[in-house]
């Protein structure tokens, strides 16, 4: 790893003191002079049309100041995309029309005088109910995307014959399909054939902080304070939502708490502010209670599949085959069902892959990406099935994920249009692995499998997680000003990753700056920030370590250019350190950053921004131009070489203790090992690690949607019965431990990718396999439960063999 | 007319700074008063526009209620006691450490900081119908939505239930119960003193309450004998998240033993039926019986003659047989 004086070290986050202080403004803390409140007419039922709606009661009430319908919208969404309001409610919960008042009681108060009727529509919960012959479809106009259309899939009785309740058809028709290799040899040439039904649940987002808006008109611009994960890629929909020009929207957003994927560039609900200010003529505060967070706060798909796998007696996985159903919720098209395969033929580089599958439009809230869309399902669904296969072989877990594990280029998913596969920019896997396996010493602990204490099993369980970890061809900016300091344009997002920070230190450590010289300008696109990647898909890491890195590139060709015009010599024969441009080995011999960030102003041109480089994105041109003739200035577009598709690994290792009387499972201990490249910020990244891994630990656990099935509506709607973990349910007798392989990626100046989504699905498959364990204990197939959340009912209803009041795929019990 | 689920709607608020003050507010208001302790259970319900008091009576400046004293025969909790309090009590630590072990097992840090002894045992049941404010006959309504086959029951009754299957979710109520704990309540000017078993009042009673207070009552105190004062008392409770949760089930057994067989019992499991329930029939069959297994054993499938799981509860039956089991077979953890 290089000798970085920044990178790889650990400092405090700028914007720390107003966290710990409450000082940091969200979203609800803002006011404006004026500011009335809005309130939302949502949707009780989980499908209806709306056949009356009568306002003028509520009108009447004084303290209204206007109500937004869905007539009020300039236009539809073209399906299967959602809009902010609407007459045809898809799902429990979904906004209406909203009123607007000066208090909030008050617009609460006239939504109770507002005469709504509905006639209600068919509806469908779990996605296997509509692909049955002649079950309900969740739209008017369909049950699931057919490539750019919306259509119909349903199974034919002679699909379904024989088969139980929660089976599913492994050759019914499905909406998509792709495989590589031939399955057919890979199932001949394996030694054992594991095929099982699958079911990951669906599980909400629940950002701490709920999609609140506050919204107001001044001079023909729109002035947004959102809660969104980016900021720079939020100006573009808000525009979009106001029937405006970008370039007119001022978004302010310095904190956000939490998104998982759910906020990542807006949310179609900001237009209920946003129109409703431009029609009453004053700022508008929408709050989102917890309760509407739940309904249109997106959700990370549940998949329902059939899987065959298929393992060679060396632990080669030789083949794969899924046929998966995914759980889209009402709007949209998402990748995550087709994408268990996608990440499963990363991890596993299988011999042969197929499959096939459905996204499905239920009756529930919308979905969206959530941290490792697809690859976690993928890590929690397949994981346990390679763990019965290398038992069942007397393998050595780690030992079998090693082998397959993938290395170099390696590569993976569908086919291109030219039969080829995609590739990887670089995969340390098996370092990840045999770090993991190391710090949780793996070897000597698979002792510790399946040990009695009384009532008390142990279980320790691995899993190998990847997912994608950074994008490119970004812009970097920044300028050194003539008072010798450094100011950083982040466009990023600060969604509590520390990422808005952390990836401007790569611009300080390429200038040699000391940190303290540098000043981040970051959520508010009022400040001039550049065109950067989305803050979700763990993208910024790659992205702006490469996008900064090329301004560095620019302002040391720029002060080199200087000096050597100021001073004589070659530009090649000066150097940039310590603050200055001088002579290579003679620092007297050439000016300081404050000396040469006062030429650039005095010489203009390229210097200080006033002539741009052509490739940059337009608003990085309108940013750097406002900031033009303020010192020396880096800008460039990212250019660098791709090397494929970056993605990274995570490796868990967990142990629980399983309690054959309660049920209870308490994770004892966890470990992980990742390949993410060089690290930037060590407690970020741990942050990472961790945080993923408790996420994952949610999706094996407790978190879950819980739905009447008469009536079809959410029962568990609250924190507490939607049952997300808290920090009291974290190993906590001995703190969780990470490292990281230290292998840079090659196709990153500085070796960095990011890790934010590889994390959870390690967290996932580690604990559900590590459940599996400790029950396989007990007698073979005890574990078998392939159904997250694994919860305490599956857990004693199966020690005493009684029924479980739902099949294995049923959806939101 | 449309039904929105946010902002607590408009209500008139009294802070009375003497019981005596809320005593005279409570007869006034009858049935339109609402008593408010630490705002746990209540604010969700007014937040949700579900429960609509026209008056609210907040007992929280009331210094009394919130006093816990030794007394000449145990221990006297004010209804309006912390659970933190009621933790940290070096008295209730001494004499009953299940009642401490099982405030601190309620809720969660903060909650436990805010929420009241009081407040625990009177709490509304969980039921999600209920609380989402279905027309359910806990609501006034003619029909309960957790029982259907289609329905959603997992954390419902598995005994006790009369058209209603919602269940108890208190902690600190099984062991109130197992310590023949007493409440005092005044109505006006007059006070009565119930068993704690009686306090409890199932649907086939009163299907809109959970306690016997009425509308005018006042919780004041709960008295503690002494005679369980010292004895092996096992609380413990099963929950899905250790951050914060409602039992799934839990149980407290009170057991004094003579000699290495059991004296006296009394077996308390909540979070199964709409009532803490006192299972007499483990009591009867165990008492006389030596402290060992065998005996856990024994009470354990005792435990379970006549439940009636729901479609996706039938995990309860094994669990509460499992918990009576061990609050014999196992030492109490109480820390």
């Amino acid at each position: 790893m290089a000798d970085y004086k920044l990178l790889g070290k650990n400092y405090q986050l700028p914007d720390l003191y107003a966290k710990v202080t409450g000082r940091s403004k969200y979203a609800e803390d803002h006011r404006a002079e004026g500011m009335v409140f809005a309130k939302l007419l949502v949707s009780p039922m989980p499908h209806a049309r709306v056949v009356s709606i009568d306002t003028s009661a509520a009108e009447r009430l004084p303290g209204v100041e206007g109500i937004l319908l869905p007539s009020d919208l300039p236009e539809e969404a073209e399906a299967p995309n959602e809009s902010a309001l609407t007459m045809e409610p898809k799902y429990e919960g979904e906004p209406i029309l909203a009123v607007a008042a000066v208090t909030e009681q008050i617009a609460a108060d006239a939504i109770e005088l507002i005469n709504i009727q509905f006639e209600p529509l068919p509806f469908v919960l779990d996605p296997l109910d509509s692909l049955k012959p002649g079950g309900p479809n969740g739209r008017l106009d369909g049950n699931t995307s057919l490539g750019r259309e919306l259509g119909e899939i349903k199974w034919t009785e002679a699909d379904m014959a024989g088969l139980s309740p929660g089976e599913i058809p492994m050759d019914g028709a499905t909406a998509a399909e792709w495989a590589y290799g031939d399955l057919e040899a890979g199932f001949a040439d394996a030694d054992v054939i594991i095929e099982e039904h699958s079911y990951n649940q669906s599980t909400s987002h629940q950002p701490l902080e709920s999609r609140t808006t506050m919204a107001y008109w001044e001079g023909g611009k729109l002035y947004i304070y959102p809660s969104v994960q980016s900021t720079a890629r939020s100006v573009g929909p808000m525009a979009r939502w106001a029937g405006i020009e970008p370039s007119n929207v001022v978004l302010i957003n310095e904190f956000t708490g939490g998104g998982f994927g759910g906020k990542i560039s807006g949310y179609v609900h900001a237009q209920i502010p946003i129109l409703l200010s431009k029609n009453i003529g004053k700022p508008v505060m929408m709050r989102i209670s917890r309760r509407e967070e739940n309904a249109i706060g997106r959700a990370r798909p549940g998949v329902q599949a059939r899987i065959k796998l298929g393992m060679r007696s060396d632990g080669k996985i030789t083949a794969l085959d899924i046929h998966c159903v995914g759980d889209q919720g009402p709007y949209g098209r998402s990748g995550d069902a087709m994408n268990v395969a996608g990440i499963g033929s990363l991890c596993y580089q299988p011999d042969a892959v197929r499959t096939r599958g459905t996204n499905v439009f239920t009756n529930t809230p919308p979905r969206g990406p959530q941290r490792g869309p697809g690859g976690v399902q993928s890590m929690t669904m397949l994981e346990p099935m390679i763990q019965r296969a290398a038992k069942q072989l007397g393998l050595d877990q780690v030992d079998v994920r090693r082998l397959n594990a993938p290395e170099g280029q390696a590569k993976f998913g569908a086919p291109g249009r030219d039969g080829e596969q995609g590739h990887v920019s670089s995969a340390f896997a098996k370092e990840a692995i045999d770090k993991g396996a190391e710090l949780f010493n793996w070897t000597e602990r698979k002792a510790i499998s399946g040990r009695r204490n009384g009532s008390k099993v142990t279980g320790i369980g691995t899993c190998l997680s990847a997912y994608a970890a950074g994008a490119s061809g970004v812009d970097g900016l920044f300028v050194i000003r003539p008072d010798g300091r450094m100011y950083i344009q982040s466009g990023i997002g600060n969604l509590g990753t520390g990422s808005t920070f952390d990836m401007m230190r790569a611009a300080a450590e390429g200038m040699d700056m000391p940190w303290e010289k540098c000043e981040v300008a970051w959520g508010n696109s009022a400040l001039h920030l550049p065109w950067s990647c989305s803050q979700g898909g763990s993208s910024t890491t790659h992205a702006h370590t490469r996008a900064n890195w090329a301004a560095v590139e620019d302002a040391t060709r720029k002060m080199k250019a200087i000096a050597a015009q100021d001073l004589g010599g070659s530009a090649d024969s000066y150097e940039v350190s310590g603050e200055r441009v001088h002579r290579r080995g003679n620092r007297s011999q050439g000016l300081s950053f404050a000396q040469v960030a006062q030429r650039a102003v005095d010489l203009g041109g390229e210097f200080d921004g006033h002539e741009l480089p052509e490739d940059i994105n337009g608003m990085t041109t309108a940013s750097a131009t406002a900031l033009a003739g303020q010192g020396l200035m880096g800008v460039a577009k990212d250019n660098y070489e791709e090397g494929g598709r970056r993605m990274s690994f995570a490796a868990g290792f967990a142990e629980v203790e399983v309690d054959i009387e309660t049920g209870d499972i308490k994770v004892k201990d966890y470990a992980v090992g990742s390949d993410a490249g060089t690290i930037m910020h060590p407690k970020t990244y741990s942050a990472q690690l961790f945080g993923g891994a408790i996420q994952g630990f949610s999706v094996a656990l407790s978190s879950k949607w819980v739905y009447d099935r008469r009536w079809g509506l959410l029962v568990a709607k609250r924190f507490y019965n939607n049952r997300p973990p808290g920090i009291l349910d974290v190993p906590h007798e001995q703190p969780m431990k990470w490292g990281n392989a230290d292998l840079p990626d090659p196709f990153n100046p500085l070796g960095a990718k990011g890790i934010g989504e590889a994390a959870q699905g390690a967290g996932s498959g580690a604990v559900v396999n590590a459940i599996a364990d400790a029950l396989d204990s007990l007698g073979d197939g005890f574990g078998d439960f392939y159904r997250s959340p694994v919860t305490r009912d599956m857990i004693l209803t199966m020690l005493e063999q009684a029924p479980t009041g739902h099949d294995r795929l049923m959806a939101h019990v | 007319m449309a039904v929105i689920r946010d902002v607590i709607p408009q209500l008139e608020l009294f802070q009375p700074g003497t019981a005596d003050d809320a005593l005279a507010l409570l007869s006034e208001h009858g049935s339109d008063a609402w008593v408010f302790a630490g705002g746990l259970d209540t604010l969700d319900w007014f937040k949700d526009r579900v429960k609509r008091p026209k008056v609210v009576v907040d007992l929280g400046g009331i210094d009394s209620l919130r006093e816990i004293r030794t007394t000449a025969d145990g221990i006297e909790i004010g209804a309006m006691a912390r659970l933190i309090d009621v933790v940290n009590n070096a008295d209730i630590k001494a004499q009953f450490p299940a009642l401490a072990f099982a405030a601190k097992s309620a809720a969660s840090p903060q909650i436990r900081n805010v929420g009241t002894i009081g407040g625990n045992i009177g709490q509304d049941t969980r039921c999600w119908y209920y609380r989402d404010g279905w027309t359910c006959y806990r609501a006034g309504g003619n029909i309960c939505y957790a029982s259907p086959p289609t329905a959603m029951n997992r954390e419902h009754c598995i005994l006790g239930a009369s058209r209603c299957v919602a269940v108890n979710p208190s902690d600190t109520a099984p062991v109130l119960v197992a310590l023949e704990a007493e409440m005092v309540i005044r109505r006006g000017s007059s006070e009565r003193v119930i068993p704690a078993d009686e306090f409890f009042v199932g649907p086939e009673i009163d299907i809109e309450r959970m306690t016997a207070l009425e509308p005018g009552d006042l919780l004041m105190s709960i008295r503690i004998p002494s005679k369980w004062a010292g004895a092996r008392v096992y609380f413990e409770k099963v929950r899905d998240r250790d951050s914060w949760d409602f039992p799934i089930v839990n149980v407290a057994t009170a057991i004094k033993e003579t000699g290495g067989s059991i004296e006296d019992v009394r077996v308390v499991v909540n979070g199964v039926a709409p009532t803490p329930v006192r299972l007499t029939a483990v009591e009867s069959a165990i008492i006389g019986e030596s402290l060992n297994e065998q005996t856990a054993e024994q009470a354990g499938n005792v435990s379970i003659q006549g439940v009636a799981p729901l479609t996706h509860n039938g995990f309860k039956v094994n669990l509460m047989k499992n918990l009576v089991k061990r609050s014999i077979r196992d030492e109490p953890m109480n820390a």
